[in-house]
């Protein structure tokens, strides 16, 4: 035995800790031992590669030089990667996700730039790779490096759209799906070129094509989809581990590449079937997404103010108090004074429980970690599904930052961009209060006929704010 | 358009079909409103007070001479003739009984709208005045019969000893049912109530009362939110329940009406006999039979054995401040539905089902009965049927679909992995294996991890550090500074990752 042979036994071991970390994670009791499974895995598989590293295998030992970068860059990037962890916010959770996402995209490129440089830039003066393979090789290498490119460009509009530090809507360049599809052929083109003759000027070209298409993908899907953006991001990277898997013959990064990659499919494919969207469109890109119409803009009769005062006094007469939260309800960090508000109604007696809609927030499960953050019991958080048939026996919903989540035109008006969306059906109820800043519209860009029904009541205001002068009230 | 508001000329009426606030609300939609003198009086609303809201007072003629006229009850044939053709009458009017009413109503030229012929679908709950007067009436029929009843509703431990709680069993949990129901629960009474429409079990319970159940086949799942008249073998299950629960109980509450028939016979004189001496039975169906035998409607008769039967009929209108502001209020609801653009002027829509199911007569033409609206309490239940032959018919093509499609696949794979050199074949296998154990090992992930799960396996993905590890010490300078870079934002991510990971789940409690 050879300390090839035991990096093989770890990274197989590793691989099947990954596959119960995940398992783990897909139950409220076992999520933390999901956690620990996946880092014992990771830890597993970092001692066998350095393991594997110093020993040299084909290479005939590190350079001093080596081991130190190698040092220097993981405590570095540990330090960043605990001290991003402690510090973010959890309504900054989203933004921090799409970036580490593209961090791992950047890897991907640069792997494959690596490989590139070991291999195919030294013509026939190397050895790293038998001629038979060698063809393989300048394919893996093209393929790995596209797939991170796009998750790497992809993820970084991602941050910059949720960080709202540029615009959220979609970007909407004429004749886009061509775009996109003339990119894919373009690749193609340029791998089977590569293939029969690698060249510097062609990988370089094939980067810039799959740093361009990242963006483009990316730009091109509005705010509203972003939740499973963000979500097809987090199987892009692991495609993109996978490929690099393929270039380095590594087994532990094909299989942990491929479990990532399927499940992120999957969770998008889910969050997909949830808002009624098809699942090729969002994960190409808004492929085939038409422009909205600009007419359900206008607003569309009058809405009903009420104080806060008011509202204090419907909810402690309540008997019954769903609340409807949304992005606005992250933005203004109003998760706390709305769980103590909570838990004054529950010691009341009010049966106060949470809807949640499968796409409220920016990314999945959104609003369910800032619940539990604020430390909202997690059993009387619900699903739309859960919680939509109960809703007639509703008192009182307050809508708190929920806009298109909770939006009557899309089951009403056929003509509507989210029509056919499922979505929570709060005007079933006796009173809505619906806390907004004003009456712009939300995310997808459509009014809401809900703020004009009759027993829907607007407070004004920052939401926190408003909920903390309820608290006070109560 | 002027709304005149006549006073109720029926003995016995209470209520009134405007108040000073709803007067204020309807001058809020552009109308204009003159109410009759001494209208409100006997729901102690001043003339004066009518006025401070801004109506006009006036005689019986001109309120009987406006172009909208709002009653209670359904006018006699005097106060038809005062009607001006082409008026809009809004009233309660009892459509199913009253045949000859609609008759003269439409000969007048009348637009008649009953009040009872609001379908009962969500939307129209607003207007739905025979909740609104039975919630009234349960509410009362508990007041009634604690007056009645010689003891507590509570029970009670006290130094003169223990009292035990009062048994109150509400027949029929409809709206009146349910009002009943809360109120006796919230003077301390145990409450039981039974209704053959299972569905309304766990709406028994939430008023905090226990629900009886006739095991039955027929147990029914009503189409239109009423209850309908059972059969033999039910009968039977549900006259031993009553006979049982007779014995038992110390107050007997039943409001089983079935619309357009005569009110079910629940309980026989012989249950009434085995009652305890000083029982109270209070039959909210009355007027239409009674539920309850021997009851005499609007009277209180004592049985020889003690038993107390109040066979009131004008429950609500024994509070009639409460029953005229929610009647009233149900009539505004009413205008803002026929007032779609707010300027007092009535629009009345043919297309509307509200609007189409109450209007009764219009343009000379009586127009009851209107067409049958589906309301079903049980929508699940109702949909299933219709959405499974729908289903079959689209399996065949899909599965189909999905084989031509997995077959695809397959030829594909074996192609590429046939034609790789060993070791591409090997890596191959690991993958697809791998992707389908993705698929499976999150199949069932909870909704509310999603974030955390995505999160770790973003850290998972950092697992590319592997590979930047394994270049990072090959002596060329180019793919070190690569690699360094690639080992150093990995890091970042499996780091970060997982101690974000556990930071969410840190929260997750119960």
């Amino acid at each position: 035995m050879n300390i090839s042979s035991w990096a093989t036994a770890a990274y197989l071991v590793a691989a099947l800790l990954f596959i119960m970390s995940l398992a783990g994670l897909s139950k409220h009791e076992t999520g933390k031992q999901g956690i620990w499974y996946g880092i014992s895995g990771m830890a597993l598989a970092l001692v066998a590669t350095i393991a594997l590293a110093l020993d040299g295998g084909d290479h005939g030992g590190m350079t001093t030089i080596g081991i130190d970068l190698m040092i220097v860059a993981v405590i570095a990037g540990a330090s960043i990667g605990l001290w991003r962890a402690r510090v973010v916010e959890m309504t900054g959770m989203p933004e921090l996700i799409a970036l580490l996402h593209s961090f791992v995209g950047l890897a991907a490129v640069l792997v494959a730039w690596s490989g590139y440089l070991m291999v195919e830039a030294k013509g026939d003066a190397q050895t790293e790779v038998p001629t038979d393979l060698l063809g393989i090789h300048h394919g893996e290498v093209l393929v790995g490096l596209f797939i991170g490119g796009v998750t790497f460009t992809g993820s970084i509009v991602a941050y910059l759209k949720l960080s709202a530090k540029i615009s959220s809507k979609p970007m909407m360049l004429p004749g886009k799906n061509a775009l996109n599809v003339g990119a894919l052929v373009l690749f193609v083109a340029m791998t089977v070129w590569f293939v029969i003759e690698p060249s510097l000027w062609l990988i370089i070209a094939a980067t810039a094509l799959s740093l361009v298409l990242g963006w483009h993908l990316v730009a091109s899907i509005g705010g509203g989809d972003m939740p499973v953006v963000v979500s097809m991001l987090n199987s892009y990277s692991g495609w993109a581990a996978a490929a690099a898997g393929f270039l380095l013959n590594n087994n532990l990064l094909i299989v942990t590449g491929a479990l990532v990659g399927s499940s992120g499919a999957y969770l998008s494919y889910i969050m997909c079937e949830a808002m009624n969207r098809s699942f090729i469109s969002v994960i190409a890109g808004g492929f085939g997404m038409e422009q909205p119409a600009s007419s359900s803009d206008v607003e569309q009769g009058e809405h009903r103010e009420v104080t806060a005062e008011e509202v204090a006094e419907m909810l402690a007469s309540a008997s019954s108090v769903v609340i409807t939260p949304g992005y606005g309800m992250a933005v203004a960090q109003a998760q706390y004074p709305v769980a103590e508000i909570t838990r004054i109604l529950r010691e009341k007696g009010v049966n106060v429980r949470f809807g949640i809609h499968p796409v409220a927030g920016r990314l999945p499960g959104h609003m369910n970690v800032l619940l539990a953050e604020a430390k909202v019991p997690y059993d009387i958080v619900l699903e739309m599904d859960e919680i939509n048939d109960d809703l007639s026996d509703t008192d009182v919903v307050l809508v708190i930052g929920a806009n298109d989540t909770v939006n009557p035109a899309a089951e009403d008006d056929p003509t509507s961009p989210i029509a056919g969306m499922p979505v929570i059906r709060v005007w079933e109820a006796g009173n809505v209060i619906v806390f907004k800043r004003s009456m712009a519209v939300g995310y997808a860009g459509v009014q809401n006929p809900l703020f004009f029904k009759d027993n829907t009541s607007m407070l004004f205001g920052d939401a926190k704010e408003r909920v903390e002068d309820i608290l006070r009230a109560l | 358009m002027l709304i005149g508001v006549p006073r109720e000329t029926k003995p016995g009426e209470t209520r009134v079909a405007a108040t000073p606030t709803t007067v204020a609300q309807l001058l809020k939609l552009g109308y204009e409103v003159l109410v009759e003198e001494g209208a409100g009086t006997a729901s102690s609303f001043t003339d004066e007070a009518y006025r401070e809201a801004g109506a006009s007072v006036g005689a019986a003629a001109e309120a009987w001479g406006t172009p909208i006229v709002f009653h209670v009850n359904a006018p006699d044939q005097a106060q038809i003739d005062l009607l001006q053709p082409g008026a809009y009458l809004v009233s309660m009017m009892a459509p199913a009984q009253n045949p000859e009413l609609l008759d003269a109503l439409a000969a007048r030229g009348v637009t008649a709208l009953a009040m009872e012929a609001v379908p009962r679908i969500s939307r129209a709950q607003s207007l739905d005045v025979l909740s609104s007067m039975a919630n009234i009436a349960g509410y009362r029929a508990v007041v009634e019969a604690a007056n009645a009843f010689g003891r507590f509703f509570t029970g009670q431990v006290t130094a003169a000893g223990k009292v035990p709680p009062a048994k109150v069993l509400v027949a029929g949990a409809g709206v009146a049912g349910l009002a009943a129901i809360g109120t006796a629960g919230s003077l301390g009474a145990i409450v039981r109530a039974t209704d053959p429409r299972p569905e309304v079990a766990d709406q028994v319970r939430s008023m905090g009362g226990e629900y009886l159940s006739i095991e039955s086949p027929e147990a029914e799942v009503s189409a239109t939110g009423y209850a309908k008249e059972m059969g033999d073998d039910y009968k039977q299950r549900e006259a031993q329940l009553y006979a049982d629960q007779a014995k038992d109980v110390d107050i007997v509450i039943t409001t089983a009406l079935i619309p357009g028939r005569p009110a079910p016979r629940l309980l026989t004189a012989e249950m009434v006999a085995s009652m305890k001496p000083g029982s109270v039975v209070v039959d909210l169906a009355a007027a239409n039979g009674g539920n309850v035998e021997g009851s005499v409607p609007d009277e209180v008769v004592v049985t020889p054995n003690g038993v107390t039967i109040i066979g009131y009929t004008d429950l609500a209108g024994r509070l009639p401040a409460q029953a005229s502001q929610l009647y009233s209020t149900n009539l505004v609801n009413l205008m803002k539905l026929l007032t779609p653009g707010k300027d007092g002027e009535l629009v009345l829509n043919w297309d509307d089902v509200v609007q189409r199911s109450m209007t009764v007569a219009k343009e000379g033409a009586v127009t009851w009965p209107p067409p049958p609206v589906e309301v079903s309490a049980a929508p699940q239940a109702a949909a299933q049927p219709a959405a499974a032959p729908a289903k079959q018919e689209k399996q065949p093509t899909s599965l189909r679909k999905r084989f031509t499609l997995v077959g695809l696949a397959a030829a594909a794979l074996l192609l590429i992995t046939a034609a790789a050199p060993a070791q591409l074949t090997a890596n191959i296998t690991v993958f697809v294996l791998a992707i389908v154990i993705g698929f499976y090992v999150i199949g069932n992930v909870h909704h509310a991890l999603h974030t955390p799960l995505m999160s770790i396996t973003n850290a998972i993905s950092g697992i590319i550090v592997v590979g930047a590890l394994l270049q990072i010490g090959t002596g060329d300078t180019a793919v070190t500074i690569l690699a360094f870079i690639a080992v150093l934002v990995a890091s970042i991510n499996i780091f970060g990752g997982f101690a974000v990971t556990r930071r969410m789940l840190e929260m997750f409690q119960r």
